[in-house]
């Protein structure tokens, strides 16, 4: 075990250089002048040239990549150029938000999700199971961004029970697991929680109707056990998939809330991302989307490993 | 003494008039169409016949496992003094592994794959007995050297994807052991191993079955094996029991014409798993569609007017022996015959040789 953990650990290593790379690159790539928003539209050249200088973009590009990989490897992601602040901690900031944001998320997807599977799965072809897959196709095809502001506008204009958007009572300060500042997260959390939900129902559905058709159950009902026994064992078969599917999930989650971040105006990465990308803040942006693609990286890990010890029948080696 | 045995003659599984008949598809299926069968304690009965004839069907029915909802079962099964069809869903629950348990034909697809076997003999016993887990992990452990399997303490560790076929069906026989029923019933229990195997299966499952008193109805598709095992064949055609009787009287005196073709054609491999007979014209009757009389008559050498008339009764031949067949005479006269042709012909290879 210990050695099936060191060489997966082992595997993410060159993963982890060639998604540097890619953020690094993608970024340069991209049009436009990096400083174009802090320089005034009348700004000489030679101020130009040494802001160039000073954050290094008139050096070759290997070499500027170089140089903020290895810095990076020291937690040092540079310096945001709209706001003078180490990029670091800014990222650092929003991904503890939006982790909270995709955890509470996929939290409420996977209970109910997993609640409406089981029961579609259970009671197949049933008026239940019509209904839970309907509304599991509903949430994977409804549109986020829409969601959120109908949900806003249900709770928040009409009903004036949750607040619309930010985080926490009196616009920043530190967040709190008290009342006050969790009203706040649950409009988005739950609009975010639609997709895995629909997601995580239909694989479980597919899953315990799978497990249901096969002998063993038959073997179990032989052997004397109550409808609560063999609901144990399908829950026990149907673990390590529903628990991959689900940390795959929360991945998506890390990454894909731009739009729901901004609805809900969330102080997350993905509220980060739209800043920076609209002021062109390439450190930030670089920094922002190495440390999600990191997250991503160390959560598939995460998931094959449990996967691995769940299930004997996967081999470790 | 004499009471006793008059006590141990009352059979301890007895089923009248099983019907079974399944509504799922678009015509309901008549799998069973009136079985009756009496298994006496310490008996061995042989389920034989083509596929699809209804053998498992009426295995299954004796521990009522068949899908509720789609399912019609009538008549009559009554299993260690317990109207098997009257239980209730908790009542029933707590037969099912503890009066008569089941071995499935492939144990890798019958045992959860995600449970070391041993875990799953604990946990039927615990369901049945309130006993510790210590103690009932030292059952298990007994169970697995009773079926002889080799280190058993490491064994019972295992998943059943990590043992042979043979192991495991060893295992799957420790399991539906475990809490000492009287009847145990077997699905083909050695058609999915090795031809080795099979007999070392069997031999422990007669061992068993003397050591524990149980009594076993078995289905096979192996007349080989049911000879050596069964003290009892009854050979199924169509959802009936066409003949019973005990082993040798059957084999060697079959009195109904489709138990003869099977007997004939079993040389050819005519009872190999999900053959139909070949060596008989024709092909069994659609389940969904019975004809009124005879469900062979179609197929049959010997049919008279009289067998397309109504399902033909019982007919007693003495010894426990009867065939449901209007022309029990024709068989007895062809199976004389063709007694008579081989003698004849023995008769001449002693001569020239
Ligand atoms: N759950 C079910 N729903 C509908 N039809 C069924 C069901 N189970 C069995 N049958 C049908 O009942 C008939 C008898 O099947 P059964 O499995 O008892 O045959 P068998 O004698 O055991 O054959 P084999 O030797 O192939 O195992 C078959 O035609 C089968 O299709
Ligand atoms: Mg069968």
């Amino acid at each position: 075990m210990i050695f099936y953990l060191l060489r997966r650990i082992v595997y993410t290593i060159p993963i982890m250089i060639g998604v540097a790379f890619f953020c690094f690159l993608l970024v340069h790539i991209s049009p436009g002048d990096p400083l174009v928003s802090i320089l005034p539209p009348d700004a000489s050249i030679e101020l130009q040239k040494q802001l160039m200088k000073l954050y290094g973009f008139d050096r070759p590009w290997f070499e500027q990549f170089a140089t903020w990989f290895w810095r990076a490897l020291h937690g040092d992601l540079g310096t945001s150029i709209a706001s003078g602040r180490p990029v670091a901690a800014e990222v650092m900031r929003a991904v503890g938000n939006t982790l909270m944001l995709a955890c509470m998320a996929t939290l409420i997807g996977f209970l109910f999700g997993g609640l409406f599977g089981f029961v579609a799965g259970y009671f197949r072809d049933s008026w239940v199971d019509r209904i839970a897959s309907a509304l599991s196709v509903l949430g994977v095809s409804v549109p986020h961004y829409w969601l959120g502001m109908v949900l806003v506008i249900i709770f928040s204009s009409w009903l004036m029970w949750l607040p619309a958007t930010g985080a926490g009572p009196g616009g920043s300060g530190e967040w709190a697991w008290d009342w006050a500042h969790i009203q706040f997260m649950l409009l988005p959390a739950i609009t975010m929680s639609v997709i895995p939900m629909g997601i995580i129902a239909r694989t479980v559905r597919a899953l315990v109707a799978d497990i249901l058709a096969q002998e063993f159950v038959v073997g179990l009902r032989a052997k004397g056990l109550t409808d609560l026994g063999i609901f144990m064992h399908v829950v026990k078969n149907a673990a390590p998939t529903a628990l991959a599917v689900m940390g795959l999930q929360l991945g998506y989650l890390l990454g894909g809330s731009i739009l729901v971040e901004t609805v809900f105006s969330w102080p997350g990465t993905g509220l980060l991302l739209n800043s920076a990308i609209f002021q062109r803040d390439l450190p930030l942006l670089q920094g922002t989307i190495l440390v999600l693609a990191t997250f991503f990286v160390v959560l598939n890990l995460l998931v094959d490993v449990l996967q691995t010890t769940l299930d004997p029948r996967i081999q470790r080696s | 003494m004499n009471t006793a045995s008059r006590a141990d003659s009352a059979p301890i599984v007895s089923v009248r008039d099983l019907r079974v008949t399944f509504n799922g598809g678009k015509k309901p299926v008549s799998a069973v169409n009136g079985v009756d069968l009496s298994v006496a304690r310490g008996e061995t009965v042989a389920l034989i016949g083509e596929s699809g004839s209804g053998k498992s069907v009426t295995l299954r029915s004796l521990l009522r496992l068949h899908p509720e909802r789609r399912t019609r079962i009538e008549g009559r099964i009554e299993v260690a003094g317990e109207d098997v069809l009257a239980l209730g869903s908790r009542a029933l629950a707590d037969y099912r592994g503890r009066v008569a348990s089941m071995i499935f034909q492939e144990p890798l697809l019958a045992l959860d794959p995600v449970y070391t076997v041993g875990q799953q003999i604990v946990e039927s016993i615990r369901r049945h007995e309130r006993i510790s887990p210590a103690e009932a992990r030292k059952r298990a452990l007994e169970l697995f050297e009773r079926v002889r399997i080799p280190s058993p303490e490491r064994r019972l560790d295992a998943y059943p994807h990590e043992m042979s076929g043979g192991m495991r069906q060893r295992a799957m026989i420790a399991l539906a052991l475990a809490c000492r029923p009287q009847v145990l019933l077997a699905d083909e229990p050695t058609t999915a191993l090795d031809a080795t195997v099979q007999i070392q299966i069997l031999l422990l499952l007669r061992e068993l079955q003397r050591e524990l008193g149980l009594a076993i109805v078995f289905v096979t598709h192996d007349m080989g094996a049911a000879v050596e095992v069964a003290d009892r064949f009854a050979v199924m055609y169509a959802g009936r029991i066409v003949e019973e009787g005990p082993t040798r009287e059957v084999i060697r005196n079959p009195r109904h014409p489709y138990t003869l073709a099977l007997m004939q054609a079993r040389a050819d491999g005519a009872m190999e798993k999900g053959a139909r007979l070949a060596s008989i014209p024709g092909a069994p009757p659609d389940l969904a569609q019975l004809p009124t009389g005879c469900a062979f008559a179609e197929r049959c050498t010997f049919v008279q007017p009289a067998c397309l008339q109504s399902r033909p009764e019982a007919v007693e031949l003495g010894g426990g022996h009867r065939a449901r067949c209007l022309r029990t005479d024709a068989t007895a006269q062809a199976v004389a015959q063709s007694a008579r042709a081989t003698a004849n012909t023995s008769i001449l290879l002693t001569e020239t040789a």
